[in-house]
């Protein structure tokens, strides 16, 4: 089954004078891996932030599943898993702690059961009852990863998803996310390196000087 | 090159701000006027026009700025509270500066009023201050105008500094009546010497009083296109100079 | 599930975790009770009491010591806030708004609550006077509630800026002081009851449910980006 699932119109975001989006418009379908090229500060975690829900835009829409970001936030974020530069983790609290906490924020139904199984895809079942502020920069990746999935988004979104992985780990993590594109599961990634937007997509794009330039 | 492009930004807006520019002077002329000859006026009113008191003596007059000092900084303050809420719904940005200077301006007025109180209450019944229910409840909307100015400037020229500026004012206009009434039920317990002027005003000094009322309400109009345009410029200039800094 | 039962489940989910992390990290919830009871001796020099004006100076110490133990209460919800984007992990999530208003809420009024537990018998034993417990409840429980309602909406503006710790009694004290006249009036009527006394716990309770409900209407314009 294929469509446009997410869709961005006319997207406009200024901090203050400063444009970062000047008028960006996307289209990815049901299922597809779209890759997000740009320098630094060119605007791609704005961009990001805005389909999550986590600020509005100036002028323009995007929407998911027909649903608009700003008018349906509540429902959309449901639908939404984000992997940001941040991990939005609680440090004080254990890695089961976090997924179990997330996974009641989400409503999701078997929480515990769902938790266990990410816990182990991402390879940190030994360390569940441990504090996240012990982890190490990799471990807190992962984990993020897993809060990211904990509620099944069909919609991924992941800036810069490959930061502090080991080997290990972006094996793990490849592996959760091929999972996640074979249930028809969409992503939208950032990242730096060309060859590995090219590896791990359908489809690149770049966002320069506010805009989206197809590469 | 990225600054080339911004400049080009820059320059349609300066057109924008130019014809915008064009009606304000024609406001700000027209206001300015009115309120000097409105101040003459009032001045000769309340100095001449006006009849000494029998009890109060000349010190009396403060009564003619003094009021209408504070009406103009209790209803800068509804000015405040209103455009808020009409950001909060719009999220059109010249709202704030309108809430913004209604702030700086209505503080101004309302410390004005709060300082000649204490004088006239001094030279009329001995004490700077009494906790009567008029005065303290004046003294901490005062008190709301710093709290709104200070968490302002904290929180900087965003909207989210817009947003909490104007649910401080809502959450405080709702609050004025309920302190007045807790004040007046406190007070009651303990009656204060009587503040204000007592029985019937005779008909010149209500016509004074009117008269003092209108002048400084155009003095507040006028200051507040004043203010509205520094609020405009500033946030241009600053955001200026946001461009140039990166 | 209903839409109530998620959002109930939700705001408790947030409250256990606020607690949790609070618990875990060691903070000044000890300092907080000390110095609620420092403030309270200091009270008791301060006014040099003797029997004829205990009951109309304890009161006003009990409250302001409350209101001051209050304000570090609030202050340390500002202090778990301070890295940025930490409150974005919870507007990440489908919740709403007024959960999180609520759960915050709670957790400043189960603190400032437990300090309270502390200071009352004390403030009983230093001023020598009878703690009539269950008149006195309701009151710390309303004026308290009255405090943390507006705080708590306060203490979110003031967490995003640099000055929080000073911003935050700035916000707070003009607002509160129907809730400060009712409390200390209602506690000095309890200790010498006098005649024709106003409907004080009225104008509290009246006083809750506006500014909560005000609060937690407005907090999503204050938190959102």
């Amino acid at each position: 089954m294929s469509g446009p699932y997410l869709e961005i119109t006319a997207l406009k975001k200024s901090y203050g004078l400063k444009p970062v989006l000047r008028n960006v418009n996307l289209v990815i379908q049901r299922g597809e891996r779209m890759a997000l090229l740009g320098a630094n500060g060119a605007g791609k975690t704005t961009l990001l932030r805005i389909v999550a829900g986590l600020t509005r835009p100036n002028a323009g829409t995007a929407r998911i599943d027909g649903l608009d970001c700003v008018r349906d936030a509540q429902q959309v974020r449901s639908l939404v898993g984000f992997v940001a530069h941040q991990p939005y983790l609680y440090e004080e609290l254990t890695a089961w702690e976090n997924l179990l906490f997330f996974g009641r924020m989400y409503s999701v139904a078997h929480a515990e059961k769902r938790a266990r199984k990410l816990l182990q895809q991402v390879g940190l079942a030994r360390r569940m009852h441990e504090r996240v502020a012990t982890f190490s920069r990799g471990q807190v990746q992962r984990l993020s990863w897993a809060r990211a999935l904990v509620h099944t988004p069909p919609l991924l979104l992941l800036d810069e998803p490959e930061t502090g992985l080991d080997t290990e780990g972006t094996q793990l993590i490849e592996a959760l996310w091929t999972e996640h594109t074979a249930q028809g599961g969409t992503s939208l990634f950032t990242t730096h390196q060309q060859e590995r937007a090219l590896a791990l997509s359908d489809c690149v794009v770049t966002l320069k000087d506010g805009k989206i330039a197809k590469v | 090159m990225a600054l080339a492009k911004q400049a080009t930004g820059i320059e349609s807006h300066k057109t924008e701000t130019r014809q915008r520019g064009k009606d304000v002077p024609i406001a700000s002329l027209i206001l300015g006027g009115l309120s000097f000859l409105a101040m003459m006026v009032s001045l000769w009113m309340i100095f001449l026009y006006a009849p000494t008191d029998a009890v109060q003596g000349d010190a009396q007059r403060i009564f003619y700025f003094h009021v209408p000092m504070a009406w103009v900084g209790m209803l800068s303050f509804v000015v405040l509270t209103v455009a808020g809420i009409v950001y909060l719904w719009k999220g059109d940005e010249r709202w704030d500066w309108l809430a913004r200077a209604a702030a700086e301006v209505g503080v101004v007025f309302l410390t004005l009023a709060l300082v000649l109180g204490s004088i006239w209450g001094k030279t009329t019944w001995g004490t700077w201050w009494t906790w009567d229910p008029k005065l303290t409840t004046t003294l901490l909307l005062w008190f709301m105008y710093i709290a709104y100015i200070m968490l302002r400037n904290y929180m900087g020229r965003t909207p989210t500094s817009a947003r909490s500026g104007a649910v401080l004012a809502i959450i405080g206009v709702i609050d004025v009546p309920i302190i007045y009434e807790s004040v007046n039920w406190w007070r009651t317990l303990h009656p204060p010497a009587q503040v204000g002027v007592a029985g019937a005003l005779p008909p010149s000094v209500v016509l004074t009083l009117m008269v003092s009322l209108v002048t400084f309400t155009l003095l507040y109009s006028f200051l507040m296109v004043q203010l509205y345009q520094l609020e405009r410029l500033q946030t241009l200039a600053h955001r200026l100079r946001a461009i140039v800094e990166e | 599930m209903t839409t109530t039962r998620i959002f109930i489940n939700q705001t408790i989910a947030i409250l256990w975790k606020d607690i949790r992390c609070e618990l875990r990290s060691k903070q000044t919830w000890m300092g907080m009770g000390l110095f609620a009871l420092l403030v309270l001796v200091i009270f008791n020099f301060a006014f040099d009491l003797r029997v004829d004006n205990k009951a109309a100076v304890a009161p006003g110490a009990l409250w302001v010591s409350f209101v001051f133990a209050s304000m570090l209460g609030l202050g340390r919800t500002i202090a778990a806030e301070r890295e940025k984007g930490s409150l974005d992990r919870l507007l990440l999530c489908p919740v709403d708004r007024k959960a999180i208003y609520l759960a915050k809420l709670l957790g400043n009024l189960l603190f400032i609550g437990g300090v309270e537990i502390v200071a009352l018998p004390v403030f009983a034993a230093l001023f020598d006077v009878p703690l009539v417990v269950a008149s006195l409840l309701p009151i710390v429980l309303f004026g308290t509630l009255g405090v943390a309602a507006i705080g708590t909406l306060c203490s979110a503006m003031a967490a995003a800026t640099r000055a929080r710790e000073l911003l935050l009694p700035i916000l707070v004290f003009p607002l509160i002081v129907p809730v400060v006249i009712a409390a200390v009036r209602l506690t000095g009527d309890l200790m010498a009851p006098s005649a024709n006394e106003p409907p004080w716990l009225g104008l509290m309770i009246a006083f809750d449910v506006i500014f909560l409900s005000a609060s937690m209407l407005t907090f999503e314009y204050v938190i959102e980006e």
